[in-house]
């Protein structure tokens, strides 16, 4: 996932570090946060995922005019096997899709409030486990987030499982 | 606050509740601020019907991001160098979750003291939900 533009704004880091449960005062008190060691209002460690927000093509977000996977007044029916990825326009992927195995941060600075902030994605490794029911394919995602002066902010490394059903590896 | 390298050992232990009965609108709460609206931890008719699970669960973004709060809690903020985790197993409604970092080495990079710490988030099974690791820069 490659974000143009992603401003860090100051109603995102409250609403963010609220889901979080986290009420430390450096994400959402300016006086607090100018009087600390960081100087400023900053963002929780995690925080760069919110940038998804910003990715206009992100599958994982209902889009005006475009068919979502999940309920309305029933579930959309299962696929068949090989079903489609959550391309935002298809039914929903067999077994829901991958999940989430893995994420790690490399921190060049903190991500601050007014941050403006851009990111670019490369596919890493892919490796694949015999799980229990079948076969576990593993992708690698490196995504780099700079500031407007080009700097290095974060690194984020992200892995995703995916459950491939003995069924379908016929 | 802060921590000073000559305050920390190895094995030095930090501990804090991070949920109790956490609930299916704090998931929700985190699917808008995160943008990851996914029905699995969204919608429950998808998650259980669709996708065969017993219900919606968490986010793991959700469990890593309340895990960096014991984190920041501790080692103070702006101070993380790195921070990884790996989703061991799946967080539901209703569990009460409870982090513990443990300092593993105190080591320095760039003249800087440097913490290494391992990291574990609990289920009320004790089954770990999350494992990883942290550096962070410590005061000399």
């Amino acid at each position: 996932m490659s974000v143009e533009r992603f401003p860090v704004e100051e109603g995102h880091v409250l609403t963010f570090a609220r889901a979080i449960g986290d009420d430390n005062p450096v994400y959402r008190d300016p006086q607090y946060a100018a009087a600390s060691e960081v100087g400023g209002l900053i963002a929780p460690p995690t925080f760069t995922i919110a940038s998804a927000q910003w990715d206009p093509d992100y599958p994982l977000r209902p889009k005006p005019g475009v068919k979502w996977w999940g309920s309305g007044a029933q579930a959309t029916p299962e696929p068949k096997a090989g079903g489609v990825a959550p391309d935002g326009g298809s039914s929903a992927p067999k077994g829901g899709g991958a999940l989430h195995a893995e994420q790690h941060f490399t921190y060049h600075r903190a991500v601050r409030v007014g941050d403006v902030l851009s990111s670019t994605s490369r596919p890493g490794a892919t490796w694949e486990k015999a799980g229990r029911s079948g076969k576990l394919v593993f992708n690698e995602h490196i995504t780099e987030f700079r500031d407007a002066s080009g700097e290095l902010v974060v690194t984020a490394r992200s892995v995703s499982v995916l459950r491939q059903p003995l069924e379908d590896n016929e | 606050m802060t921590l000073k390298a000559a305050d920390v050992k190895p094995g030095d232990q930090h501990s804090q509740v991070l949920a109790k009965n956490l609930t299916r609108t704090q998931i929700v709460q985190y699917a808008g601020a995160s943008g990851d609206y996914n029905p699995l931890h969204t919608d429950e008719p998808f998650a259980r019907d669709v996708a065969g699970y017993p219900g919606v669960f968490a986010h793991g973004m959700l469990t890593m991001g309340m895990t960096g709060r014991l984190l920041t809690d501790w080692v103070g903020d702006g101070r993380l160098l790195e921070y990884g985790v790996r989703f061991t197993a799946q967080v539901w409604p209703g569990d009460t979750l409870t982090a513990t970092a443990t300092i593993r080495e105190v080591t320095s990079r760039y003249g800087d003291p440097v913490a290494l710490i391992d990291i574990v988030t609990v289920n009320q099974a004790g089954t770990a939900v999350v494992t990883g690791t942290a550096a962070a820069r410590l005061d000399a």
